[in-house]
């Protein structure tokens, strides 16, 4: 295991670099020169033109000004915010809450609702196996923003159980806030999560070592926890981990439907105001996350399943 | 009869490609409490439904008729605790232990699991214990054997863990389902041998399910021969190789699979072994048997006594006179 990990750990830094690379290498693939980038296409005066030399060491070459940037970044740097005048690290620290709190009540739902859908799906066969079977084909097919558009209509608009809009204020309102967005955020993935769940655990169900428990006596519940649902927890939580992965990206969709105050939206807004320093931290802080899930990801189910350690898999 | 178990007129149909077939024909066969009976014959024959069919393990939508008695009760008709009580007495060993153990769990946790769901002996208690018989069954190191995962064990160590497992729960009969056909020819004899050995220590009956004649004679009471789903002769195991009375039984004792490479089909006679769905009216063996007449057409033979076993071959009486 510690082997193991110390290739996932060197695998992770590797990663981040290449990854942080493409984000830096972003400004000066952009069309315009850099200055232009950076400014946002606004004439600025020549100390302001001055300063953002400086800063962003445009006088030097490039790998410089990469290591120089990538050195302040780890150090919590992200440089400023053109239009809000304001550091970048505390604009996105004051909106990540929402982001994660939103991923996180997202992926509760992914994990509980499509693991006990797809559990009852494979353990009743017949008209709870269709019905589920051909819900999750529909849902797994919708877009969050499309989710986004039905929830409010018939949660917020016509039954009027949930508010639409906004953050809210305090932690009640602000789970009610977010419950619509992540059911949004959640619908396609829990939907696959679900048939993965079904079929995964029909499968196992099926395989010999099944027989054998049950053939000891085991209880029939006690053979799904401990052997269908236990094996098929590798491939639902990968599954599961890479979804939750992709929300981080689909967030944005989520939390600009929802005018939510998030890390996603703000992206969006400084990619329209050209704040490019804003699009950098954000996109440096958002792949860094993904990277570190999947990371997680491996790590789980090496956890969850010992032959993976050795390099082989059944 | 003080039968541990009684089978008599077992029939079994299974469902595939939308139809029933009878994979099991009116078989019969009883075991007595501490006796070891073979069951023997060719891919396909249906051994291991009939072992199946005593722990009701049969494919789902399997039809049963017949009757199974196990230590007096209606094995077909029992469910939950009861169905569960007579699986922790019968204990079964499969051919693959690789496919029959959970590869994610440990050695240790297959070895306590029934204990510890069904008996809700205390973890340290039944660790103890399956230390205790992986040495019975030659396996050292117990308790680091109990933190290894099945993938970290040979073939012949895991079927060790196996029968181990089998011997925990201290049951009163053992359904052996070609238990050492997957392992090498050294580890098969070890194996077997310490099979046999702990399983008479210990007065537990079995059903021993091999290819092989010649090993079921070492190690069981009597042997049953099967073939396309039916019984065609059970006799004194002693007696079966060189006295065989259907032409079956003397066909696979001719065919003498050296125990260097056990086939895991035999050749005995020309022609392919029938299941029991595609066997003809009249004897099962007529397509393929040598001393085939009209009237084996005409009746199927039923399994009758003869010479202290039972045979199913009209004509039993005249080859075996023919023989000597
Ligand atoms: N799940 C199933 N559904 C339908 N038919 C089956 C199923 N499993 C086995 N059969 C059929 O039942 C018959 C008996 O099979 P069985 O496994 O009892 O044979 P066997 O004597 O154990 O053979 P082997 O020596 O190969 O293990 C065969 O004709 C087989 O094709
Ligand atoms: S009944 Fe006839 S065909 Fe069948 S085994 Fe006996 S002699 Fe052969
Ligand atoms: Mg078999």
């Amino acid at each position: 295991m510690a082997a193991y990990l110390m290739r996932r750990a060197i695998m992770l830094a590797a990663t981040l670099l290449v990854s942080s690379f493409v984000v830096f290498a972003g400004l000066s693939v952009a069309p315009g020169n850099p200055l232009a980038t950076l400014s946002g296409g606004r004439s600025l005066p020549p100390e302001s033109v001055a300063v953002l030399v400086q800063r962003y060491h445009l006088d030097e070459p490039f790998f410089v000004q990469y290591a120089t940037w990538l050195g302040n970044a780890v150090r919590g740097d992200l440089g400023m915010s053109i239009t809000l005048r304001h550091d970048v690290s505390e604009l996105i620290g004051s909106r990540s809450g929402t982001t994660i709190a939103l991923i996180l009540y997202a992926a509760l739902i992914v994990l509980l609702a499509g693991v006990s859908l797809g559990l009852l799906a494979a353990l009743r066969p017949g008209i709870v196996d269709s019905l589920v079977v051909m819900s999750t084909a529909v849902v797994v097919a919708v877009p969050p923003f499309v989710a986004a558009i039905v929830l409010i209509g018939i949660f917020a608009v016509n039954l009027r159980w949930l508010p639409a809009l906004g953050n809210g204020s305090g932690l009640w309102d602000g789970i009610r806030h977010l419950t619509l967005p992540a059911f949004a955020l959640a619908a396609a993935s829990t939907a696959a999560v679900a048939r993965v769940t079904r079929t995964t655990v029909r499968a196992e169900l099926g395989r010999e070592h099944v027989q054998t428990a049950v053939s000891r006596g085991i209880p029939y519940q006690a053979v799904v926890r401990r052997h269908a649902l236990r094996n098929a927890a590798v491939p639902i939580s990968t599954l599961a981990g890479m979804t939750v992965a992709s929300m981080i990206a689909l967030a944005a969709v989520v939390e600009r439907a929802f005018s939510l105050n998030g890390l996603g939206s703000y992206l969006v807004t400084a990619a329209l105001s050209k704040d490019f320093a804003v699009v950098q931290g954000i996109s440096l802080v958002l792949v860094t996350s993904f990277v570190l899930i999947n990371t997680l990801v491996d790590v789980v189910a090496a956890v969850l399943d010992p032959r993976i350690k050795l390099g082989r898999r059944a | 009869m003080n039968d541990l178990l009684r089978i008599s007129g077992l029939t079994v149909r299974l469902p595939l490609d939308g139809e029933m077939r009878t994979v099991l024909s009116d078989v019969s066969l009883s075991i007595a409490a501490g006796e070891a009976v073979g069951l023997v014959g060719e891919s396909g024959s249906g051994k291991s439904m009939t072992a199946r069919s005593i722990v009701r393990l049969l494919p789902p939508g399997a039809l049963v008729e017949g009757t199974i008695r196990y230590r007096g009760n209606d094995v077909p008709s029992l469910r939950g605790q009861r169905l569960r009580d007579l699986r922790s007495s019968v204990s079964m060993v499969f051919q693959d232990p690789r496919a029959h153990i959970n590869p994610v769990r440990t050695v240790g946790d297959f070895l306590t699991e029934a204990l510890r769901v069904n008996q809700r002996v205390a973890r340290r208690e039944a660790e103890g214990r399956a230390v205790r018989v992986l040495d019975e069954v030659g396996v050292a190191d117990g308790p680091r054997r109990l933190r290894q995962y099945p993938h970290e064990l040979s073939g012949g160590l895991l079927q060790r863990v196996m029968i181990a497992a089998a011997l925990l729960t201290e049951p009163h009969l053992l359904l052996a389902d070609e238990p050492t056909t997957a392992l090498d020819v050294t580890t098969q004899a070890e194996v077997m041998a310490i099979l046999d050995e702990l399983r008479r220590e210990r007065g537990l009956a079995m059903l021993f399910i091999t290819h092989d004649l010649e090993l079921a004679a070492a190690v069981c009471d009597r042997t049953a021969v099967m073939y396309a789903g039916r019984v065609m002769e059970i006799r004194a195991s002693a007696l079966l190789h060189d006295h065989a009375l259907h032409p079956y039984t003397a066909a696979l004792a001719a065919a003498r699979p050296s125990l260097e490479r056990r086939a895991e089909r035999l050749v005995t006679t020309p022609g392919r072994p029938l299941s029991a769905f595609e066997a003809p009216d009249g004897c099962p063996f007529s397509t393929r048997c040598p001393h085939v007449r009209q009237r084996c057409h005409d009746e199927r033979p039923d399994l009758r006594p003869l010479d202290g076993g039972q045979v199913a071959c009209v004509r039993a009486e005249e080859l075996a006179v023919s023989h000597d």
